[in-house]
């Protein structure tokens, strides 16, 4: 497997007329994950979530090309 | 005054109830002269409805208000005969560029489908949108635009509304059997009315600017996030008509509106946006906040809101005047056919329920649009700049990124009015979709499908050869046109020439049809009046197409 860096977002049973509505539904879970949480606290919600769909991925090198990717822009 | 456009002065007349004319009652009365009214009064004047509209004002829409309208929206203009004048005026754009700080991070293009008669956007100050309108407005005999007349009381009633109006030669009061209700945000009826408007108020100020450059800036819609002329905030450029340029600067909350509206403040912050050297002239500023909100529900008896009144959303992505002429759009046959005695009071309760929902789709949208711009808390706006970096040479981000979604109109895939599919259909144009555009030719004449459909239900049967169609199957679909809610049926075929009697003929020219509409032979579409998809089938059965239509007029059980 290669790391997906192309649109990839959908939902089991969900049919989309607009290219832009999957992506935004996961926007919007994501930000509101964090309702009513100080700086902390988010992140150390954002680490349990890179730990969780880490493990999710499992491919090893996939991650490490994630996280290169990541880190390269900062 | 502004140096690009002189307001219109329109004539006060004193109404007939002040002249000795008697207080007659009136089929339908619209509240508000903005796009919204006078997109429902033109609409159901043109279908043969008396329409007296009231507003307390005597000229359009003053300052900075809407810019964008969609391709959805000028093909409802188009049907209220304005379209032309809009698009003529108005500057068409389809490229939208995103900057982050310094660097741009990518540029979207707007539907670029070919073979449609309208572009996906133009930009036009809205004072031209209305002026057009009004201008459409009085030509129509049956329609009775009455400026400076204020309404100060509403005594809705069983079977009819009293109003009570003020003019500058003093009160009076005015009955009708229907109201409608588009007197936008600060909705005085329904104040009046006691109805509250639920949502939420964005802690975020804007300020507006319009600007007039002789400018060589390309026509793109320009967004940038967290700029060096603007650190920390959202900036949008617009290109409207007579090179008048639209500027939004996000503010923040804490800004103070007095303050920051004076022009010794307002030039240098456009100077710092545009470069030292660049000459330009201010026409108008204010400053904004903004809300995502609506009414529980947009009927009250024989009281229907549409608008502004009914519902807000902030203008990123351009849902303001769009959905709102959506809402007159989807209103007005229905009230006409449950005026005309031929559809039940309740099809008006799906002016409500398809309108809610296309509202609750619009605020979806806006509402997620402001909080990526504005991003509330410090992980917000971490993730939001996360985005933004990854955007530029990343696909999934760039999808990711939200600087409006602009204005389309809604796929009523819920309603009670569709007729489910029995068959398997392999394109979008579900029922309760708005239809697609295609080029169609009628006795060897170009136009377009959009054109040709709309203000009343109509059937498309698509044939490999209208020529070989049979005369009991034609028959059928002549006979539909003879019901009480008439049908009109047409042939849509890749092959033109005539067909048998009675039954119009479009050529698929360009095949748009055949493939928008997933059509082959025998594929029947049953069309309602405001151009959204009633129901479809792989072959015409007259039976069907009746069963569907009483469906889509609200008598089904
Ligand atoms: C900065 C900004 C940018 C925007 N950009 C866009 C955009 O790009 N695209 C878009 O689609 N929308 C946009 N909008 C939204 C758009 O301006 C509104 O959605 C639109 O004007 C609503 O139309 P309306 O007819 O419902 O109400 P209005 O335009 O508010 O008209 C209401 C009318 O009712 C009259 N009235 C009020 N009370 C009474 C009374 N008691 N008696 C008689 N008459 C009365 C008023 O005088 C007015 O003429 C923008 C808005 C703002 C502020």
């Amino acid at each position: 497997m290669t790391l997906k860096l192309q649109p990839n977002f959908h939902e089991p049973g969900k049919r989309y007329v607009r290219a832009f509505t999957p992506g935004d539904d996961f926007y919007e879970a994501l930000i509101e994950t964090h309702r009513g949480l100080d700086d902390e606290q988010s992140a150390m919600v954002n680490a349990r979530l890179i730990l969780l769909l880490a493990n999710h991925v499992g491919d090893i090198a996939v991650l490490r090309e994630a996280m290169r990717i990541a880190r390269a822009g900062v | 005054m502004l140096r690009t456009y002189d307001y219109p002065k329109y004539e006060y007349r004193q109404p007939p109830e002040l002249s000795g004319g008697g207080t007659r009652k009136h089929p339908v009365v619209v509240v508000g002269a903005g796009p919204v009214g006078l997109t429902a009064a033109i609409d159901l004047a043109q279908t043969g409805v008396s329409v007296v509209v009231l507003d307390d004002d005597d000229t359009v829409s003053v300052g900075s208000r809407g810019v964008c309208y969609a391709k959805r929206t000028l093909e409802i203009l188009d049907r209220i005969g304005v379209g032309d004048a809009c698009v003529a005026r108005g500057v068409s754009w389809n490229v939208g560029r995103t900057f982050f700080r310094g660097a741009e991070v990518y540029e979207f293009k707007l539907l670029s489908q070919p073979d449609h008669k309208r572009p996906g956007m133009i930009n036009l100050q809205q004072y031209y949108l209305e002026e057009y309108q009004v201008r459409r407005a009085l030509q129509l005999a049956n329609l009775d635009l009455r400026f400076r007349n204020k309404v100060t009381a509403t005594a809705p009633r069983d079977d009819g509304v009293a109003l009570e109006v003020e003019t500058p030669d003093g009160r009076y009061t005015l009955q009708a059997d229907w109201l409608i209700v588009a007197d936008g945000a600060r909705s005085s009826i329904r104040r009046m009315l006691n109805l509250e408007v639920e949502g939420k108020v964005f802690t975020d100020r804007f300020l507006i600017a319009d600007v007039l450059m002789k400018a060589d800036y390309p026509t793109e819609r320009w967004f940038w996030f967290d700029p060096p002329f603007h650190p920390g905030q959202s900036v949008l450029l617009h290109r409207q008509a007579d090179n008048v340029w639209r500027i939004d600067f996000q503010l923040g909350w804490q800004a103070d509106p007095e303050t920051e509206r004076k022009p010794e403040n307002v030039l240098p912050r456009i100077q710092a946006m545009l470069g030292a050297d660049r000459k330009f002239e201010l026409e108008w500023v204010s400053v904004y906040t903004f809300q995502c909100r609506r009414m529980a529900k947009f009927r009250h008896g024989r009281v229907l809101f549409a608008g502004d009144a009914a519902h807000q959303v902030s203008p990123f992505g351009a849902r303001g005047a769009n959905s709102g002429i959506q809402d007159a759009d989807n209103l007005c046959w229905k009230l006409k056919l449950v005026m005309d005695g031929l559809a039940p009071d309740a099809l008006l309760d799906t002016y409500d329920e398809e309108r809610s929902f296309a509202a609750d789709e619009n605020i979806l949208n806006s509402t997620r649009s402001t909080d990526f711009i504005t991003p509330k808390s410090r992980t917000s706006t971490i993730l939001r700049n996360a985005v933004l970096g990854l955007a530029r040479d990343h696909g999934f981000a760039r999808t990711l990124v939200n600087s409006g979604r602009l204005s389309v109109p809604s796929f009523l895939t819920e309603s009670r009015l569709n007729t489910p599919d029995v068959a398997a259909f392999g394109c979008d144009l579900v029922p309760g979709a708005p239809m697609d555009d295609a080029p169609v030719e009628e006795e060897g004449k170009h136009g377009w499908l959009l054109d040709r459909v709309g203000n009343r239900f109509m059937a498309l049967v698509f044939v490999d050869d209208p020529g070989a169609v049979g005369p009991a199957e034609a028959r059928a679909m002549v006979a539909l046109a003879e019901a009480p809610v008439p049908v009109e049926a047409a042939l849509v075929s890749p092959r033109g020439g005539a067909g048998p009697q009675g039954l119009r003929v479009w050529r698929d020219s360009a095949g748009r049809y055949a493939e928008r509409y997933d059509a082959r032979a025998g594929t029947t579409y049953l069309i309602r009046p405001d151009q959204h998809v009633a129901a479809r089938w792989r072959a015409f059965d007259a039976q069907s197409v009746r069963a569907a239509l009483a469906r889509a007029i609200g008598n089904s059980e």
